[in-house]
């Protein structure tokens, strides 16, 4: 068992933790806004109609599709693409907290961030 | 309505969601989806979606705050996050063989109950002669965090029941989609004795995972709708950082008070959507 961490030591860690979350989470306003702007200066004026479950086209399902859209200008593809960086953001900061307990010696939370994180990348492919 | 207003209105009803899921450690979903569905006449599985994107900005957006300032254990809420992935991995492949609308239904009888219970005040801090937990010592997760006297210290109770609790909340949300976050504040709260502040806070960083780990599977289903999705992170996310800023100063016993009232809506709404059937 690991010695009992300093005061100093979880001050450090969760200033890093802490940045990376608003990091992730103000990239990826961004990319929703931009992609948003533009998606409403094009259909702004369309009716929506959410009633019926269409699904989504095959292009916004995955992730070499919502690529392939952004970059070729589409507000839609954009605001997926913003989206997919909020959903890798808590992901990345389970990653994160692993590397960050390494730096300062702490084994047994190391150990908990990989778990939970092969956990938590089990459940996303799947 | 065009998609113009249709978004700003979104967008406004998400700042509630976002300020009060950050306040309460519950995520925004309870106004996202009921907003969606009954207000736009959305279908559920679009509002499924969406719902989704609201709990991982509130999640994202409150924590960096709440983790900078040391509301957050991020310790205990490393430890409890084993189990409610591996709860949530167990409901979801569950969802078939059981009964999930009675299950809604006990459930929200359930949340009922516990809505009363948080509304009694507890001392915050625990007297110093009770016997410390071991497991708490062993995984170093006493701590202490801001309150307008200084850093105050507490230390954690009954882990192995926390962790038992966060493991049904884990197969609830894998089973049911929704309502994680409310087992995950009361276990901390009525089940490890951690100061209110820190429930709410340490809840607010986990359903962050807990969403993102379905998120995967509706994305690929085609559940995230970008139009729909757009107003509410962007009007979620700006509500949760509102709502961090408050945490700090706001009473202890008005949090309890808004929580217990939020539970109460969450818990209407399934026994609302199990017994009329939520599509």
């Amino acid at each position: 068992m690991s010695t009992r961490p300093t005061h100093e030591q979880d001050v450090r860690v969760q200033q890093a933790v802490g940045n990376l979350l608003r990091a992730g989470v103000l990239l990826a306003a961004l990319v929703v806004l931009a992609g948003g702007v533009l998606f409403l200066l094009r259909h702004g004026g369309e009716v929506p109609d959410y009633r019926v479950f269409h699904g989504e086209p095959v292009d916004l399902r995955g992730f070499a599709g919502i690529v392939r859209d952004a970059f070729s200008g589409s507000g839609r593809g954009l605001v997926q693409l913003g989206l997919l960086l909020l959903v890798a953001t808590p992901v990345a900061r389970v990653a994160f907290t692993a590397i960050a307990f390494a730096y300062e010696r702490d084994r047994t939370y190391v150990l908990v961030a990989l778990l939970v994180l092969s956990l938590l990348l089990k459940s996303l492919a799947g | 309505m065009n998609t113009l207003a249709f978004s700003a209105t979104i967008a406004a009803a998400s700042f509630c969601a976002g300020f009060l899921g950050s306040l309460t450690g519950l995520g925004g979903g309870f106004i996202v989806t009921p907003l969606l569905t009954l207000v736009f006449g959305a279908d559920i599985r679009y509002a499924i979606g969406a719902s989704l994107i609201s709990i991982i900005a509130t999640s994202s957006g409150a924590a960096a705050a709440y983790v900078k300032e040391g509301f957050t254990n991020l310790r205990v809420g490393m430890v409890l996050e084993i189990a409610t992935v591996v709860g949530a991995l167990i409901g979801a492949s569950l969802v078939a063989v059981f009964p999930t609308r009675a299950l809604t239904v006990t459930f929200g009888t359930m949340l009922l109950v516990s809505a009363y219970l948080t509304t009694r005040p507890r001392p915050e801090q625990q007297s110093a002669d009770l016997v410390p937990d071991r497991m708490a010592a062993r995984l170093h997760l006493d701590s202490e965090y801001p309150t307008s006297e200084g850093p105050s210290r507490y230390s954690v109770r009954n882990v192995p029941g926390g962790f038992a609790l966060m493991w049904l909340a884990g197969v609830l949300s894998g089973l049911l989609g929704i309502g994680s976050g409310a087992v995950k504040v009361l276990a901390m709260d009525q089940v490890m004795h951690l100061p209110f502040k820190v429930s709410t806070a340490t809840s607010n960083f986990m359903i962050g995972v807990t969403a993102a780990a379905s998120a995967g599977v509706y994305l690929r289903h085609g559940y995230v709708d970008p139009g729909l999705a757009m107003p509410v992170m962007l009007g979620v996310l700006a509500g949760s950082m509102v709502g961090a800023r408050l945490l700090f100063g706001a009473r202890t016993a008005r949090l309890r008070l808004l929580f217990a009232v939020v539970i109460v809506v969450i818990a209407l709404e399934m026994i609302y959507h199990g017994a009329f059937g939520r599509g």
